[in-house]
């Protein structure tokens, strides 16, 4: 491939994982949210398939596919079986009024995209390169993701923006070492994945304990 | 004279003759795409131009107690886009003012539009003119730092912020079209195209319910000549919208040379792409429904963080 249309490649598939992030602070839908953190599985699987193309590393290809299959299948399905349960009740589907009104939350994510690339400026200028060039990109989709976390009431909306994180900091991984090895790969995922379905099964223990899982409500402790 | 100022003379008279006798064709085009979808005849794409002539033969009449800047403000906002139309880069890349065909000239000549129209709608007195003109300036003072911003990002690429060195830029450097930085602004200035046009989903251009229209709530009280006009500087507008679009991000097919081929070429090329995105918008109209008004800063300021992200991408990724 030649170095012109490596970094062009490279420099799209970041572009469509920030602007995958930055769509989920736009949309309400619950169930378009989801669809939209499953495209930017792709476009990060993507991302890392356009590093494993340059670097010709067939283990970074491997890595590539797992990252398709866990971030764009298997995690959205699961959150998508815990919206499937939330549909059956009374609950609303959407995130009705977030802490912060959509216009504001925009404004908020420029902000913070602004910011991470002020702070991943000493990061990108110690080896400047294509991919490090990137790096800021992985770091406001891991600010936008702390973000929804803060912000959005819906336990759904609140999955959604652990995994926003979680995948902002496995593209800053990558864009910055170019793959940290197969088995810690691998443990990352599986942790990941763990969490998530710890995180489904208390969505639904809060909805039969609750009738719905707006997270203001949980302001008091019990024994 | 040299052979860049009469390519933009001669260029600049063309276009500006291709857009006012094209725009309202290009919303007969509008209309009949989205008849078609939806299942009607439709009333072919010359029908505009045959309303235009009918509105003109009419005899002028102004609501009482309107001064003159309901008079004025037709005429006004028909002026202002037939610059915009002369110097913008549409059919040749060369313009008759050069100093003009500036990103922020532009984009202002076309807000002053706007505001010649606003101010009439308040000069009515009527309860319809302020509210739409008040809309219409939320929508402007959202809009235009957008525009602006995006269209900018396109500018520090060229390194110049005038808009046909912008699109020489594009011509000598084909692959940027695809950056993250082209894209994002593309995107943005279609949101923008969008509100600044009355489309759907900010405004619907068919309606005339009192609730929701923007526009027309505005223009309510002209009638005869000069409805005409401002229905002509309404369409001329759009074309001038979806020329700068068509223009900045696909810029094949315009003139660079003075020659009776090169300026033909120049002109197909623009009524083709203008006719496409025109035809587009009104296609993807049919799937949409309005949104509150309430809504639209919300979509605005969306797409103003698109643009913003354009400039950070094309400072940090270039």
């Amino acid at each position: 491939m030649s170095d012109t249309a490596y970094v062009q490649l490279l420099n799209l598939t970041a572009g469509a994982v920030l602007l995958c992030a930055v769509l989920v602070l736009w949309r309400r839908e619950l169930a378009v949210i989801i669809r939209l953190f499953a495209a930017q599985g792709v476009a990060l699987a993507a991302l890392i398939a356009v590093l494993a193309w340059h670097e010709g590393s067939p283990e970074l290809a491997v890595l590539a596919a797992g990252v398709a299959v866990l971030r764009a299948g298997v995690l959205p399905a699961v959150l998508r079986r815990a919206l499937g349960t939330a549909r059956e009740g009374t609950e609303p589907v959407r995130e009705v009024r977030p802490v912060v009104n959509v216009a504001a939350s925009l404004l908020a994510a420029a902000l913070l995209t602004l910011l991470a690339f002020a702070v991943s400026r000493p990061i990108v200028e110690l080896a400047p390169s294509p991919a490090t060039q990137a790096v800021p990109i992985g770091m406001a989709v891991v600010l936008i993701g702390f973000f929804v976390l803060v912000t959005r009431r819906r336990a759904v909306s609140h999955l959604v923006g652990f995994l926003l994180m979680d995948n902002g900091i496995t593209a800053v991984g990558f864009l910055t070492t170019a793959g940290i090895g197969l088995i810690v790969e691998v443990g990352v995922a599986l942790d990941v994945l763990l969490a998530l379905l710890v995180l489904q099964v208390l969505t639904g223990r809060m909805r039969e304990a609750f009738g719905n899982t707006d997270l203001d409500e949980l302001r008091e402790l019990h024994d | 004279m040299t052979d860049s100022t009469t390519l933009g003379l001669v260029g600049g008279l063309l276009q500006a003759v291709v857009i006012v006798a094209g725009a309202p064709l290009l919303v007969g085009l509008m209309r009949q795409v989205r008849a078609r979808m939806e299942g009607r005849v439709g009333a072919g794409i010359t029908q505009p131009w045959r309303d235009l002539r009918k509105q003109f033969r009419k005899e002028p009449i102004t609501p009482r107690g309107t001064s003159e800047v309901f008079r004025a403000a037709p005429v006004a906002m028909v002026a202002i886009t037939l610059v915009v139309a002369a110097i913008a880069p549409f059919v040749t890349a060369a313009s008759p003012l050069p100093g003009v065909a500036d990103l922020f000239v532009v984009v202002a000549l076309l807000a002053t539009g706007t505001v010649a129209i606003a101010l009439a709608g308040i000069d009515t007195g009527t309860a319809f003119g302020g509210m739409g003109a008040s809309r219409e300036t939320t929508i402007l003072a959202l809009v235009e730092p957008t525009a602006l911003v995006a269209i900018f990002a396109l500018s520090v690429r060229a390194g110049s912020t005038n808009l046909s060195a912008i699109v020489d830029s594009t011509l000598a450097e084909p692959s940027a079209v695809l950056s993250p930085a082209a894209l994002l602004a593309a995107a943005a200035l279609v949101l923008v195209i969008v509100a600044e046009t009355g489309r759907l989903p900010v405004d619907n251009p068919a309606t005339h319910l009192e609730l929701t229209m923007v526009h027309e709530a505005m223009v309510l009280e002209y009638a005869g000549p000069d409805l005409a006009l401002i229905e002509l500087g309404s369409a001329m507008r759009s074309a001038v919208y979806l020329g700068l679009l068509a223009n900045l991000f696909v810029p094949w097919g315009i003139a660079t040379e003075a020659g009776v081929l090169a300026l033909l070429v120049g002109v197909v090329a623009f009524v083709v792409k203008v006719g496409v995105l025109g035809a587009a918008l009104a296609a993807a109209e049919v799937f949409l429904a309005k949104v509150r008004l309430f809504r639209v800063p919300e979509l605005l300021a969306g797409s103003f963080l698109l643009a913003l992200l354009a400039v950070t991408a094309s400072y940090v990724l270039a």
